[in-house]
């Protein structure tokens, strides 16, 4: 065999479409996945472009309209129980659960990674050790958890993310290890260590990137997870303090209002929240779906 | 054999059969149009590499393509009848009454909670209503004739408490339950050790004969199928290319793609001094991009571009041979095949001249299982390689066979540190680096001792480029920088005969043989002494192999590098090893030259091998030796002789009680074995 012999059938299809492009232009032949990807992307969109997307402050009063005024030609959605701007203050909502969960997650799967690469390159008293540490926290109840967090640490954003890493990393680590367990019997990874790799560089050059297609689709999911608990939190009075817009802490304001007949003030931001959530779980689908595939 | 009544109408007919899948892209024909026939009794090998439609074929006669399959022209009539018409409450009749299917894999097929029995006792149950008592009488008399040992007992056991080999037995038991006219395997000794193949094949050959079932019998190797069928039928790129008796085939093979076949196959008895194998050159064409004409223009070497290209190619019947049929317009003006020979000319590499590389002394390896603290099981010791000595010159091929579980997996770990001795030396230019784990090696050794491994889908990193493996290894190993590294990595790339810029390339993009070649090329960079190749070429396809082996000995050669060659496939042993070490169970049985193990004197478990392996030759004559039951874990190895158990010229109570003393001859070949050396003489040659 010689090389002219190698057939022309064998050459790849080259394009200048960059790796991430290709795989969400992938995502066209799932329906639900760009069903998803549009609403993530509009969320992304109203977050960023908030300052001019709202006609108002959020924490602004504007008491000549009045408090909880139905929907009008300069209120859209009405105002709330402060007389604030419902809109505005929903379109600012998004930037904060559009910032705290991506963070969160991030911080969540760089501890979850490093844990899970360890006791699953390592095995033995290090697996036993740390898989132990999480089943501890795995098996509080989630929302105990969480509660006991914030009592303790106090409401703020940096402690949100502390929370959520603290109560997902271990979630992570589980799924990041099965991985590795798997992973580090490839041959690749033998022929690294037979080249003298060492254990960090096998542990993330040759074994965490053939993870990613888990991890990408788990990490869609957790930060609607996490959007709901910034939800939660703020519902329950422990997310970020007032006059915050926050989806969570706005239904809470309507805590008395519903019963009176004034449902579009918990109903925008619960169906903004929703709205989102559902869009990272279909877009997860969608990702999941396709790296099904190949 | 070629003498099969053929009464009345065939039990199986294939009238151009076309069948496609319908994917996101369109409809994918797979199989144009494939027409052959099938006695009452008779039986077909089809057989051909990966991806050229058999198992399409076959599937397609049950109507079993699944969602995207489907027959678009052409009929398929079982016993006279249109498959194509029939209901699927029809097919439920026919599906495991008239006609059965074994598949590759025996646990697929079996339920794992339920007990063997029952599970066969369904089949006339459900089809004949039988009653239960007489449906158990049948079970066990049918466990009987697939040779279990011990019917009653394995009747009551779960799947998994079987071994590979007894699972796939009770999986034809069950296929024959109830006598079908049509019998489908696919594959059904791929996943099994060669003595247990060959016990499965006779079993087979048997069985259809006594029950006068018709088989469709699938395998990619040759040999299997001449033990088996009385015809064979290749397939290239889901064309039927030739089809006949085994006898004409084999002796005059028409098709360019048969003789193909035969020439990349390293045929027992034949080695690399005189015979050469002759890899296909290039790939099977993608289904999508079928050109027309031949399908097999493009890679073939008596191809003629007015005729071979123009049209559809008509199958055409060898006049004066009885239904031998070959798809090509060129088959009768051929010149008759034969095996490409040259004279014996290079010799035997002059060992007495070259230095000791590899030195092996009675490494030991245990694996220790650890007691576990809740199920309280105690620990126990598994004696993966116990006392093995060899060596290895400069410039010699030398090969470690046996039956998986026999150690040498483990032996390529602990030569490469990936594993640490538990005992005894492991001498590399003379240094001991058998204790040292290969982290701890310094690069030099690293370097001199470099692995290809099997499985080529596995073998690179799906993340990176190809040339990424190839530049690491060079850094780490070469201390290269900069753009020496660069150039090094593309010149490497040639010699392993792959163009210099598929360096960038995904693995994805490559084809096995392709990436097995990088990994050949990653071994390289390291410039090693001793390359340790695991089962290099046991996962591809067979002219592939070709290239792969032609290549390994290329380089081999031209780098006078030592090679220990992994396997267990003892053709390609035979081709092209030096030297050759026989394991079983962890201990060495027999050690010589090539041409001292593969003829008498033979060590028992030697010979059994050799009579164990199919040979794509129906001349050549082969004594068959069966072993009893299967390799003891290496839990508990018998105390004496490691072979004892199964051995058919066992002596006595001294095989079980005493360890073999070795047995020396003054050129180096050892056999561990009681019987005298002279009675060992005096077997005759199994070939």
């Amino acid at each position: 065999m010689t090389v002219s012999t190698i057939p022309s059938i064998a050459t790849p299809r080259r394009s200048a479409t960059p790796g991430w492009l290709r795989s969400i232009m992938l995502l066209r032949e799932s329906p639900l996945g760009i069903i998803g990807a549009f609403l993530v992307a509009f969320w992304i969109v109203v977050a960023i472009g908030a300052p001019w997307l709202s006609s108002y402050d959020p924490d602004d009063n504007d008491f000549d309209a009045g408090i909880i005024a139905p929907p009008s030609a300069e209120h859209w959605l009405g105002t709330d129980d402060q007389a604030r701007d419902l809109l505005s203050r929903v379109i600012w909502g998004s930037r904060v659960v559009l910032t705290i969960s991506p963070l969160a997650t991030l911080c969540a799967y760089v501890v979850g990674c490093f844990m899970g690469l360890l006791a699953g390159y390592y095995r033995g008293w290090v697996d036993t050790a740390l898989m132990q540490v999480c089943n501890v926290v795995l098996s509080f109840p989630v929302l105990v958890l969480y509660v006991i967090i914030m009592m303790k640490f106090g409401p703020s954003p940096v402690n949100i993310v502390i929370a959520v890493t603290f109560v997902a990393s271990p979630q992570v680590a589980r799924l990041v290890r099965s991985q590795t367990l798997e992973l580090r019997e490839r041959e690749y990874v033998a022929a690294a260590k037979m080249r003298g790799e060492p254990a960090w560089y096998i542990m993330l050059v040759e074994i965490l990137p053939n993870a990613r297609g888990p991890l990408i689709v788990d990490s869609c999911l957790r930060m609607g997870y996490t959007a709901i608990t910034i939800g939660i939190l703020g519902f329950l009075g422990m997310g970020l303090r007032p006059p915050t817009a926050d989806w969570g802490g706005m239904i809470n304001a309507t805590y008395g209002y519903v019963m009176g007949g004034q449902v579009l003030m918990a109903l925008a931001p619960a169906l903004a929240l929703s709205s989102l959530v559902v869009g990272l779980s279909l877009l997860a689908d969608g990702l999941r779906e396709i790296s099904m595939r190949d | 054999m070629a003498d099969t009544v053929t009464s009345g109408a065939p039990v199986l007919e294939l009238d151009n059969a076309r069948i496609s899948y319908f994917t996101r892209a369109g409809e994918i024909n797979v199989v144009p149009g494939v027409s052959f026939k099938l006695a009452q009794g008779e039986a077909i090998g089809l057989v051909g590499e990966s991806g050229c439609g058999k198992s399409t074929v076959a599937f397609s006669i049950v109507r079993y393509l699944g969602g995207a399959g489907r027959l678009t022209g052409g009929r398929i009539l079982f016993e006279g009848r249109d498959m194509a018409k029939m209901s699927e409450s029809e097919l439920r009749q026919l599906r495991g009454r008239r006609f059965a299917m074994v598949y590759q894999d025996p646990m697929s097929s079996l339920n794992p909670v339920i007990p063997v029995g029952r599970q066969l006792m369904e089949v006339p149950i459900i089809h004949q209503g039988a009653s239960e008592a007489d449906a158990r009488r049948r079970a066990l008399q049918m466990l009987a004739e697939v040779k279990l040992p011990d019917a009653e007992s394995v009747f009551t056991r779960y799947p998994h408490q079987l071994s590979g080999g007894q699972q796939q037995r009770v999986v034809i038991a069950m296929a024959l339950m109830a006598e079908p006219a049509l019998l489908i395997m696919d594959e059904p000794t791929t996943g099994l050790d060669v003595t247990v193949e060959a016990a499965v094949l006779d079993l087979v050959r048997d069985l259809r004969r006594k029950h006068n079932s018709a088989l469709v019998f699938i395998s990619h190797n040759l040999g299997t199928v001449v033990r088996v069928c009385d015809r064979i039928g290749v397939m290239y790129a889901g064309d039927l290319v030739e089809e006949g008796p085994i006898g004409s085939v084999f002796r005059n093979p028409r098709h360019p793609y048969t003789r193909g076949l035969l020439e990349c196959l390293p045929v027992l008895g034949t080695d690399k001094r005189t015979s050469p194998l002759v890899p296909i050159p290039g790939q099977v064409p993608p289904a999508l991009h079928r050109p027309p004409g031949c399908i097999f223009a493009g890679r073939c070497k008596h191809v003629d571009p007015a005729r071979c290209t123009a049209g559809r190619i008509e199958t055409i019947a060898i006049p004066g041979e009885s239904v031998h049929r070959v798809q090509c317009v060129r088959a009768i003006e051929l010149p008759l095949w034969q095996r490409p020979q040259v004279a014996a000319t290079a010799t035997a590499a002059d060992e007495s001249q070259a230095e000791l590389v590899l030195d092996i002394d009675h490494l030991r390896k245990f694996y220790e299982t650890s007691t576990s603290i809740f199920s309280g099981a105690e620990s126990y010791e598994i004696k993966a390689i116990n006392d093995v000595s060899m060596s290895a010159k400069r410039g010699m091929t030398l090969a470690v066979v046996g039956e998986s579980g026999c150690g040498k997996s483990t032996l390529a770990k602990v030569l490469t540190g990936l594993e640490k001795a538990t005992d005894g030396k492991v001498a590399l230019d003379g240094s001991d680096i058998g204790g040292i784990r290969v982290e701890d090696r310094t690069s030099a050794v690293k370097g001199k001792l470099q692995m290809v491994f099997q499985n080529p889908d596995s073998t690179l990193n799906p993340s990176h480029s190809v040339g990424f493996a190839i530049e690491r290894s060079l850094r780490r190993l070469k201390n290269l920088t900069g753009a020496a590294v660069r150039q090094q990595a593309r010149h490497l790339m040639e010699t392993v005969k792959l163009p210099a810029d598929f360096v960038d390339r995904k693995p994805r993009q490559l084809s096995g043989g392709q990436k097995q070649r990088v990994a050949i090329a990653r071994a390289l960079a390291g410039d090693p002494d001793v390359m340790v190749a695991d089962e290099p070429v046991s996962a591809l396809d067979v002219s592939v192999q070709a290239a792969i082996i032609n290549l390994l000995l290329e380089l081999q050669s031209t780098r006078a590098a030592t090679m220990l060659f992994i396997s267990h496939d003892l053709s390609v042993v035979r081709y092209l090893a030096d030297r050759v070490a026989v394991m079983y169970l962890g201990k060495i049985v027999e050690f010589g030259s090539v041409d001292e193990v593969f003829s008498p004197p033979y060590h028992p478990y030697t010979e059994a091998l050799l009579s164990a392996v199919p040979i794509a030759d129906p001349d050549r004559q082969q004594k068959r030796i069966l072993l009893e039951g299967a390799m003891p874990s290496p839990r508990d190895v018998p105390k004496g002789c490691p072979f004892s158990t199964r051995c058919p010229r066992k002596l006595g109570d001294i095989c079980d009680t005493t360890p073999p003393p070795e047995h020396r001859t003054n050129s180096g070949h050892r056999i561990a074995c009681h019987i005298p050396m002279e009675q060992l003489r005096s077997v005759e040659p199994i070939i």
